[in-house]
């Protein structure tokens, strides 16, 4: 534990705190044992592929945060923070009903959906923008996919008085575009990037082109396990607070380690945040979930470790979807947050030395999941995060009813409603959830389509109309 | 001829060297290598042949549209290579501006081997910095290729220095913080770059982005020795072919000339 001072209010806090132990800046204090070398490489991945010119900002960062991450000013006031604005520590929720479609396996989800935000963006975000500050910087960009990590930042921005600009897809813009109105609310800048694929991806780079051209006056907070050295380290260490609260939820709650984690995976922050804390107990199976969009064999997907190869994008050396001459691939998902052809560095380390491993989850699977979910429990998931809940479907299959499956429900699915009601075929394609009354939307799905929402539905005991 | 030929061969004429960007395949692979011999015969000294590719990070609109042009129009990592061979051939001195990831793809050393072959001088990498550069530090050397590493405003003195010291055949100084593409005024923040560089390295040092005029080359070549123009060539291009582009290098080498020598002979 943290042996820095505390003052005496925080001191009766953590006493009275029943479910946890933990400290939301316990995952950046605290070195996780599993750091990367020097110059951030996770074996073979990692590092800084990026322009000289970055070189110097990246040292910057690198700097501040050693220094924040034991300084106790800074940690009180991220504890705070996640404390008092954010709602740490997130809940554990035990879901019977959903368990009963895993094979009897006990579910147990991490809601990182509760968080204020509505998603796991806002540990890093917050983190990160402190950060901001303490380097004297005023201009704050960040790339968004599902817009979640745009919310995220421009909410600590207005929070801490920093100039937010997001660059977003311009494709995210129309499928996530609640959460393009949600930040202009906020006071950030969107700008829909129109290059290449017009998806995260794209985001990133103009995100980079930014950052190359002012990176005396802003600070890039990147919003995933990803990028170049410091970002993959210091964006995990902002995210293991959701794995350490959760092992010792679990724990009290059940006595014992769980059987598998499940998380999805896009670039990884969420998967890497509640991986961390179980690395060590190597009884505990980790499983990321990526998005398998239409199904592997059709090449519309974005399993970045289950069909990638190894090469370097925006800036770190890891897996990523390319074709045989180096040009980035492509990838597709129904879910914007995982629609992106790379992913983080370690993951790619944990793979490669078999700690955790990584299926694929097509939008099918997910929306199923995504349906019962909503049915069973009464949550709505992230399209993201149901890719997690689907990948635990299929592990209590596998692993039967002794087994304990902790999900990472990474975000909420406020942002997807109208992607949701498209595919249940409640609306039509050019129609907007808001736009039928809520009776429809939930006649439509119990009775009106022959696909997986009614399916989901039926297939639940005491929740038929 | 090897690049320090190059620069000797216009440090021996009294003037920096002038260093033409445009990317293999575009806007086809016939038509960039009329191109490129367009460019190397209007005066260019060096051309600095782009490989296309799909997330260019340190390029402005211009050349990202160019180079999506040339993927579009079915470019392949591999006509590289007959891309230099062919401008090597029409009287060029080639090194090719890569982003690293085709590198890797095709492996290093194997990419080393064939660019070599092709005629190839060296290799500009706008995004391997020397510290991860291990594999292409034994290929280039294996080859005989020079490793173009860049500096920017923003290096600190120690990595000017090891930059600089990882370097062969010239070290390129970024004028501004910031992506490809012209511009109007360049020559303030690049001064400083090439005098911060300069102790650290008996190179020549060459000075990119944002060149565009015969003006702005001749201020350029005042305290640099090589001056490189891309985005502007692209334009150039793209609006009147291979005459535009003969044209846009003529006025640019008036421009380097007219300057002279950036340092005194020793």
């Amino acid at each position: 534990m943290s042996q820095r001072p505390r003052s005496a209010e925080f001191a009766q806090r953590t006493r009275t705190v029943s479910t946890s132990q933990v400290q939301a800046s316990d995952g950046i204090d605290t070195p996780s044992g599993h750091e990367p070398d020097e110059s951030g490489h996770f074996g073979r991945y990692g590092g800084r592929w990026v322009p000289e010119a970055l070189v110097a900002a990246l040292d910057e960062l690198e700097t501040a945060y050693e220094k924040a991450r034991h300084d106790p000013e800074f940690l009180n006031e991220l504890d705070r923070l996640h404390r008092d604005y954010s709602g740490r520590p997130s809940p554990l929720t035990d879901v019977p009903k959903l368990s009963q479609h895993a094979g009897g396996a006990r579910i147990l989800l991490k809601r990182e959906d509760l968080n204020h935000t509505g998603s796991h963006k806002i540990n890093n975000v917050l983190g990160q923008a402190l950060l901001t500050k303490r380097m004297g910087k005023k201009r704050v960009i960040a790339e968004t996919g599902a817009g979640q990590h745009g919310v995220a930042t421009a909410t600590a921005c207005a929070l801490l008085d920093l100039e937010c600009v997001v660059y977003m897809g311009e494709v995210d813009t129309r499928r996530q575009a609640l959460n393009g109105a949600r930040m202009r609310l906020l006071g950030a800048t969107v700008i829909p990037v129109k290059t290449g694929s017009r998806t995260l991806k794209d985001a990133i780079n103009e995100a980079l082109r930014d950052w190359v051209t002012n990176v005396d006056s802003t600070h890039y907070l990147l919003g995933t396990v990803a990028g170049p050295h410091p970002f993959p380290q210091m964006v995990r260490d902002f995210h293991r607070i959701i794995g350490l609260e959760a092992r010792a939820q679990v724990l009290q709650r059940t006595g014992r380690l769980p059987t598998a984690i499940a998380a999805c995976v896009g670039g990884g922050s969420n998967a890497i945040g509640i991986f961390h804390a179980f690395l060590d107990d190597a009884g505990v199976r980790l499983v990321g979930f990526e998005p398998g969009g239409d199904g592997i064999e059709t090449g519309r997907h974005g399993a970045t470790l289950t069909e990638g190869s190894p090469g370097a994008l925006h800036g770190a050396f890891s897996y990523l979807l390319q074709d045989e001459d180096g040009q980035t691939s492509e990838s597709y998902s129904i879910s914007a947050g995982l629609d992106y052809p790379g992913v983080g560095p370690e993951h790619a380390l944990l793979k490669d030395i078999g700690r955790a491993e990584y299926q694929p989850v097509t939008d099918a699977e997910a929306m199923d999941a995504f349906a019962l979910l909503c049915r069973t429990e009464g949550i709505i998931p992230a399209i993201e995060s149901a890719h997690a809940v689907a990948g635990a479907l299929r592990l209590g299959k596998e692993l039967g009813p002794d087994a304990v499956i902790l999900v990472n429900l990474s975000g909420r699915g406020d942002k997807d409603v109208d992607t949701a009601a498209k595919w249940f075929g409640m609306i039509g394609e050019d129609e907007s959830a808001e736009s039928a009354d809520g009776t429809a939307i939930a006649e439509g799905a119990v009775k009106d389509t022959a696909g997986s929402f009614a399916d989901a539905g039926s297939k639940t005991e005491g929740i038929q109309s | 001829m090897s690049v320090a030929d190059v620069f000797a061969r216009c440090r021996a004429e009294g003037r920096g060297a002038l260093v033409g960007y445009l990317p293999a395949g575009y806007p086809t692979v016939e038509g960039s290598v009329e191109l490129l011999t367009a460019m190397a015969e209007g005066g260019c000294d060096l051309l600095e042949v782009g490989i296309p590719y799909s997330d260019p990070v340190m390029d402005g609109p211009t050349i990202q549209a160019a180079a999506e042009g040339a993927l579009q129009n079915g470019f392949r990592l591999r006509d590289v290579f007959s891309v230099v061979e062919r401008a090597t051939a029409a009287g060029g001195n080639c090194v090719v501006m890569t982003y690293f990831n085709p590198v890797l793809r095709y492996g290093v050393e194997n990419f080393a081997r064939d660019l070599a072959a092709a005629g190839g001088l060296g290799v500009i990498t706008p995004d391997l910095i020397p510290d991860e550069a291990g594999e292409w530090f034994a290929a280039s050397e294996k080859y005989g290729l020079e490793r173009i590493f860049l500096v920017a405003p923003s290096s600190t003195e120690q990595r000017i220095a090891s930059t600089a010291a990882a370097s062969s055949g010239f070290v390129y100084a970024t004028s501004i913080m910031g992506v490809t593409g012209a511009r109007d005024t360049v020559a303030g923040a690049a001064s400083e770059i090439v005098a911060r560089t300069r102790p650290h390295t008996t190179l020549p040092i060459g000075v990119g982005l944002g060149v565009r005029n015969g003006d702005q080359a001749a201020e350029i070549a005042g305290f640099a020795d090589g001056v490189i123009v891309g985005s502007a060539f692209v334009t150039a291009a793209e609006q009147g072919g291979p005459e535009a582009v003969r044209a846009l290098a003529q006025e640019l080498a008036a421009g380097v000339a007219r300057a002279g020598l950036a340092t005194q002979p020793a």
